[in-house]
């Protein structure tokens, strides 16, 4: 294998601004209050199975599955239950929460093992790790938050070749996963050890080459543990790396076929922070009720940046009071890295599983210039990492032509906003392609349920 | 000589021979149609919008001919005049519909509806609301980008600059519903223009609850049901936090009007009316003076605030008309709902 390998297509290179890596990881102290959503995940949104006025148990299950994609929602404070109902999240839409006010002290729900102390034995029982995995809420944290459950048990079809673990962190200033790679190096390689039995397959872990000091780690603690079939693998520095057909491209050199999911071609990539919380789900019990959060950007001083953990239901302003308030520069607030986080349009929204970041960015780093016309320097063309055309597609979408799009590939866009960031003209390519992919997703999906109905009838 | 004659008897043999091939060949592969779907195109307004639910007017006529009676074919822009020469065309019954307008159903106002945010991508209401809530508090209201005038055809809405809100023009408004589609966010509606083109409508979709709903805006429906209590013919049900008024079972007898503690429910096209003596019960309270914002609402039985009322109220364009007594209780409101 070569010694750095990235994908094939497109990428750009933009400054990584890695500005918080290092600030070691510190516990946010508990809120009074904190307000649990139930769309904490991909799929249907979780079902409270808790009443207003119950007490709750830190780690005590407090929502259930809504669907066959959807994961279980716990307490992560010891409290009372005082409200359930909307709430808006950080995009200003209403969705369920469940608002549990503290009473005390943590008090662990029954079975949750709170010692510290590693455990490198792996059970032999797959299914019995699949069903903690799923019973902890674990859910993919490289930011689609999909069910790691499901995506672990690709079915009897499907033959997984190669677990590849996801450390790229491409997205400029986010750092919460290099820390992790450094700060729970044991645990992420045991939970990558306890993933890979489950899928019977190797694993590479691969970790971008601005972080040596993580690379390093993560060897020597391989190496130390003793795990067969795993190795680490130096990625150069580009963004999408992190993105889930990049790195399988970079690392098996496969590509994914269009409509295709990662399986189809043998491989399973999860995210480092999810190896995490898988290992406290199957070795301690522990649900997942925390994850790590950067607060940065580029109108922060370095000693007002942090690396937090956080557990889920925290007031995203209560964080930024913690960490000193929201500095006087900052002209928006994003959720997640600068190139695909949303901008929070609601700062009194709350923390879920997938949070990543509080990035504070600057007026003259947020500011759209005004678009002017395309002069067709295919800039865009050479960046999409799908090897897209995305000034066409922002095209075909003014004109309406629906099946133009479906022809050229909308749905594979993966809204990693390199055509966005390369494009001299400013112009919006992916606010308009982001649409267009909608659009066209409808209609595929339409078209598959009519065809599925069609079939069914035709059985009758 | 010769040259130029020659040509000219070769040509039009050829020309001749060509159209006599041509003649048969159409005759040979002639589409049987039936006469009538020409006949009814001819009739039809000719705009293709689309509001009929058939892809253009030749595509409705083809429909109509086809179906066995017209009760699914109904074309909104002509209306029933135009549907009464189909039904005689074809010889079927046409059902009568009441005319539709599209109403706006959002008083989100700058005044009204303060900015939490500023909002700087694509001036597209669409791709606002697959971003977010919008640049306000109110995650229900219109998002202002006018996608809904872009997809009037027949140039009946545009934007008020200095509310931020579309208007529509009555008299150009066919009730195709093309705007209907194009909001993401189903703020307009098409109501019955009503008889002389009065109507009462809550102009709020805001489902929120009353003290969200009203710290977002000033003139929401916060869902408090005074109207539906004071409505005597059951026109009104109040289902999350937001009341709606049937447009079937209402009398346009305005007293929800009067009772709507935030101004939420509009009244057009009602005559101006001289003042009289014994005007409904809250406008006897109070004094033109105290009216909070310049009252152009027409004529809300705050009969006594005329003169501060020098507009017609023909338009959508319908302010507020808080004067401070009903403010009152709106905050009692809020607080009772908390």
């Amino acid at each position: 294998m070569a010694s750095k390998i990235t994908f094939s297509i497109g990428g750009i290179h933009p400054n990584d601004s890695k500005l918080a890596r290092e600030r070691a990881i510190e516990v946010l102290p508990l809120p009074e209050v904190v307000y649990v959503s139930m769309a904490q995940h991909l799929g249907a949104p979780a079902k409270p199975v808790v009443a207003v006025g119950d007490s709750v148990k830190t780690g005590q299950v407090i929502a259930e599955p809504g669907g066959f994609i959807s994961a279980f929602v716990h307490s992560p404070v010891t409290g009372t239950v005082k409200s359930i109902g909307p709430r808006k999240d950080l995009a200003g839409n209403n969705v369920t929460h469940i608002e549990i006010v503290r009473t005390g002290e943590d008090e662990w729900a029954e079975g949750i093992d709170l010692s510290e102390d590693l455990v490198t034995a792996i059970p032999d029982d797959r299914e019995a790790m699949l069903a903690r995995i799923k019973a902890c809420g674990v859910v993919g944290l490289g930011g689609a938050t999909f069910p790691t459950h499901v995506k672990l048990n690709p079915g009897p079809a499907a033959k997984p070749e190669c677990l590849i673990l996801n450390g790229a962190e491409c997205e400029p200033f986010l750092t919460s996963d290099y820390r992790i790679l450094l700060e729970q190096t044991d645990k992420i390689v045991v939970g990558a050890a306890i993933m890979q039995k489950i899928l019977g397959c190797r694993c590479v872990i691969g970790i971008e080459e601005n972080k040596p000091e993580a690379i390093e780690a993560v060897k020597a603690t391989v190496a130390r543990l003793g795990y067969q079939n795993m190795v680490v693998q130096t990625l150069k520095k580009r963004y999408p790396q992190g993105g889930e057909k990049q790195l399988i491209d970079a690392v098996m050199r496969r590509q994914v076929k269009s409509g295709a999911l990662p399986i189809s071609v043998g491989a399973v990539v999860q995210n480092v922070a999810t190896s995490l919380a898988v290992y406290d789900a199957v070795q301690k019990n522990r649900p997942l009720i925390t994850n790590t959060l950067t607060v940065t950007g580029n109108c922060l001083p370095v000693e007002a940046q942090h690396n937090y953990l956080f557990r889920i239901g925290m007031p995203l302003s209560y964080i930024a009071a913690y960490a000193g308030g929201v500095p006087e520069g900052a002209a928006k607030i994003v959720s997640g890295g600068p190139m695909m986080g949303k901008a929070i349009a609601n700062m009194d929204a709350c923390t879920v599983k997938g949070s990543s970041s509080l990035l504070y960015l600057s007026e003259e780093s947020t500011r759209r210039a005004p678009a002017t016309n395309c002069i067709r320097c295919g800039r865009c063309a050479s960046a999409c990492p799908m090897g897209l055309e995305p000034f066409l597609l922002a095209r075909l979408y003014r004109a309406g032509d629906n099946d133009g799009l479906e022809a050229n590939a909308v749905q594979d866009c993966i809204e990693c906003g390199c055509c966005l960031y390369s494009c001299p003209a400013n112009i919006p390519l992916l606010d308009n392609i982001r649409q267009a992919k909608g659009q066209v997703m409808g209609i595929i999906r339409a078209r598959a349920a009519a065809a599925k109905a069609a079939a069914e009838a035709a059985k009758k | 000589m010769n040259t130029i004659i020659w040509t000219i008897v070769t040509l039009t043999v050829l020309g001749l021979v060509l159209a006599l091939i041509l003649y048969f060949v159409a005759q040979k592969f002639k589409v049987e149609e039936d006469p009538r779907i020409d006949q009814v195109e001819k009739v039809m307004p000719g705009a293709n919008c689309g509001g009929c639910g058939f892809a253009g007017c030749r595509a409705f006529a083809d429909a109509a001919v086809k179906a066995s009676d017209l009760s699914t074919c109904f074309c909104p822009v002509g209306g029933n005049e135009v549907m009464n020469k189909v039904a005689a065309i074809l010889g079927k019954e046409a059902a009568v519909k009441a005319p539709q307008v599209a109403v706006v159903r959002c008083n989100g106002s700058c005044a009204n509806r303060e900015r939490t945010n500023i909002y700087d991508g694509v001036a597209s209401c669409r791709v606002k609301a697959a971003l977010y809530s919008g640049d306000t508090g109110c995650s229900f209201g219109c998002l202002g980008c006018g996608d809904c005038v872009a997809a009037c055809s027949f140039g009946a809405i545009s934007m008020d600059a200095e509310t931020g809100l579309p208007v529509v023009d009555e008299s150009k408004c066919t009730g195709c519903g093309s705007c209907v589609k194009a909001c993401p966010k189903n703020v307009i509606e098409l109501r019955n223009k009503g008889p002389r083109g009065m109507r009462v409508y809550v102009s709020c979709i805001n489902k929120d609850k009353g003290g969200v709903a009203r710290k977002a805006c000033k003139a929401a429906c916060i869902g408090c049901g005074k109207c539906a209590k004071v409505c005597a013919h059951d026109a009104i049900t109040v289902v999350d936090n937001v009341a709606y008024i049937d447009f079937a079972k209402c009398k346009l007898c305005k007293k929800c009007v009067a009772e709507c503690p935030t101004g939420a429910i509009h009244a057009v096209g009602f005559p101006v009316l001289p003042p009289k003596p014994a005007a409904a019960k809250p406008a006897a309270e109070q004094k033109p003076a105290t009216a909070k914002v310049p009252a152009a609402a027409a004529n809300a039985p705050a009969a006594e605030q005329k003169p501060a009322a020098p507009q017609p109220a023909a338009t959508e364009k319908v302010a507020a008309p808080k004067v401070e007594e009903p403010v009152n209780q709106a905050k009692k409101e809020v607080s009772d709902g908390q």
